[in-house]
């Protein structure tokens, strides 16, 4: 065994080579603040580094499922994620049955190369429009006027900032999320289609009978894995939007971590809540794939 | 084809005329807000003012505002700053992608297989953000560039995608440039390289576009304005309305003696958007078949 190990290291010892750099880049950007975890575990205190610092059991955990934070910032995770999950996992898959049902090439190219373009715009820019548009005495204010809906302060009501954050998601991504859904449509054979035609069946009914079971896997797939990020609500856009005026439903565990941990300085407390994040998460994709292979026999893994 | 257009029954006219009205409005909202900040970018900004923002054509046109973008010094800065990231940034991404993709598909290295899962564990677990900012830190790392570019440099996901496009080239190739005496470097940048164009050249392009979209690390890592990019800078001057990076918005001001300087400010933020996103919009619909292969791969692996 080992003198075979030593012949494939001769033999091979350039494509392990090739190897190293990656294997080491790993190694101190993935694998070191895999340990860094345990600061979690500790009072941790800079000067005395991960191991030197004084080990304090759950007691960062209790800390915080025993603050008021805790109950908001998962609450507020988990509303988002689930509004956002709502309403962008089903926009892109009608889109994609719009845009599979029209017949003119030209047309159809044009909606998609449209309805991608707002992926390709920063969030940095989008969050700068948004915080523009929706003043309160902005375009967006200006529009809803003219169809005499009284003026809102979007970005500073509480009521209404899931729903910016949701429905700018849906404006960012619908186009380019459609794509995947657009490409397994074109994989559904076309005999199928003229089979329900003979058998009499309208262009409604053949979308229900045919064209959706065609992309439910793909459908399964997509769902297990937003599922397993429930608890990961996209914290970037909401970092840039939020503000005190609205911590109340804004306020989510990627930005409770960012404030706690980085403006804070509360480094074992922050750590602590961001393993919570990972566990939870990961269990939510386990269970979501056990789920879906018990229901419809399709999985990741 | 005939056959069915004769077939086609009022409902299904009904549907069409249903899904084409929806698609076209679905693309106006996709274009109008960008179509509104260009316009009141070039407006009067005392006119943008009266209409709050909502303007059909510009009115009063000028380009005051862009000429205070163009002679914004943070913006030059932050451009320059992140080609670098981008040129520095996808280049390593590149040779670490290729070479390690390389290992892990050659046939008989012995120890692939745990090198894979070595690689892969890091996609389902990770130390989260504060152990890598402490290991930053300490590293000694903040406020250089580096910080930035070499947690990002090796990508598990890029490499599992070029290892897959490796193996699918026949191995005929690879075995007639062995038994010439070619080293494994030789094969790989003079085989294997070349005919993956279209699988590098969409990870390239996704790389370049992450470091392009980059705003959170810089803001974490870089206290210097100097070493900003484009996406931090923007964020200062759109998100935080710092006037000291926008740079002028003063000028604007007295230029069209606009009573708010808010709406001044507006015209300023409105051209640096245009200025900062335009470009990109106009190049993307000439990529637009790379980006949907790169979802496609991405999937095939997901």
């Amino acid at each position: 065994m080992l003198r075979r190990l030593k012949l494939d290291l001769q033999r091979n010892y350039q494509a392990y080579l090739m190897a190293l750099p990656s294997i080491i880049l790993i190694f101190i950007f993935c694998y070191i603040p895999m340990y860094g975890i345990l600061i979690a575990f500790e009072d941790y205190r800079p000067q005395q580094g991960v191991l030197g610092s004084e080990w304090v059991g759950l007691q960062n955990f209790a800390d915080f499922f025993q603050s008021p934070h805790a109950l908001k910032v998962v609450r507020n995770t988990v509303f988002i994620s689930l509004y956002g999950l709502l309403v962008n996992f089903p926009c892109p898959i009608i889109l994609a049955l719009m845009l599979n049902e029209v017949r003119s090439r030209a047309f159809k190219r044009t909606v998609q190369t449209i309805s991608y373009m707002p992926y390709f715009i920063s969030n940095v820019v989008i969050c700068g429009m948004l915080k523009s548009f929706l003043a309160y005495d902005g375009a967006f204010n200006a529009l809803i006027g003219l169809f005499g809906i009284e003026p809102q302060s979007f970005l500073s009501s509480p009521a209404l900032f899931p729903s910016v954050i949701v429905f700018s998601d849906l404006w960012q991504a619908i186009g380019w999320n459609s794509i995947i859904y657009i490409a397994a449509l074109t994989g559904i054979d076309p005999n199928l289609y003229e089979a329900a035609r003979i058998d009499g069946c309208g262009r409604l009914r053949q979308i229900w009978h045919i064209t959706l079971p065609g992309i439910v896997p793909t459908m399964t797939v997509l769902l297990i894995l937003s599922v397993g990020g429930l608890l990961s609500a996209n914290s970037d856009k909401i970092l840039l939007l939020y503000s005190p005026l609205t911590y109340e439903t804004g306020d989510v565990i990627g930005t409770f971590i960012y404030r706690q941990g980085l403006q804070g300085g509360d480094y074992s407390y922050s750590t602590a809540v961001g393993l919570f994040q990972t566990v939870i998460n990961f269990f939510l994709v386990v269970f979501a794939n056990w789920f879906s292979s018990k229901t419809t026999e399709t999985s990741l893994w | 084809m005939k056959k069915h257009h004769l077939k086609r029954s009022a409902g299904d006219i009904a549907l069409d005329a249903v899904i084409y009205v929806l698609l076209f409005l679905l693309s106006i909202v996709c274009l109008y807000p960008l179509y509104q900040v260009l316009v009141a970018s070039i407006s009067d900004p005392n006119i943008v003012m009266r209409e709050n923002g909502l303007l059909l054509i510009p009115q009063g046109i000028q380009f005051d505002a862009y000429q205070i973008v163009f002679s914004n010094k943070n913006i030059a800065t932050g451009f320059q700053n992140t080609i670098f990231y981008i040129v520095v940034g996808t280049g390593l991404q590149f040779l670490t992608t290729v070479t390690a993709g390389y290992a892990l598909a050659k046939k008989n290295v012995m120890l692939k297989k745990p090198i894979m899962i070595y690689f892969t564990i890091t996609m389902y677990f990770g130390g989260g953000l504060i152990p890598s900012f402490l290991l930053i830190n300490r590293m000694g790392l903040m406020n250089t560039p580096w910080a930035i570019l070499l947690p990002g440099a090796c990508s598990v996901w890029n490499i599992i995608i070029m290892r897959t496009q490796f193996v699918s080239i026949p191995d005929g190739l690879k075995e007639v440039a062995m038994i010439d005496g070619a080293s494994d470097f030789t094969i790989l940048f003079r085989i294997l390289i070349p005919l993956s164009g279209s699988v590098i050249a969409v990870l390239i392009l996704f790389s370049a576009v992450g470091y392009w979209n980059m705003w959170y690390e810089p803001m974490i890592y870089l206290t210097e304005r100097s070493k900003y990019p484009i996406q931090s800078v923007l964020r200062e001057i759109l998100i935080d309305s710092n006037s000291q990076m926008m740079a002028g918005a003063g000028n604007a001001q007295t230029k069209f003696n606009v009573q708010n300087d808010a709406a001044a400010q507006t015209l300023v933020k409105y051209a640096n958007i245009i200025v900062c996103t335009v470009p990109i919009l106009l190049i993307y619909p000439f990529l637009q078949k790379y980006f949907v292969k790169g979802v496609m791969i991405g999937s095939l692996k997901g």
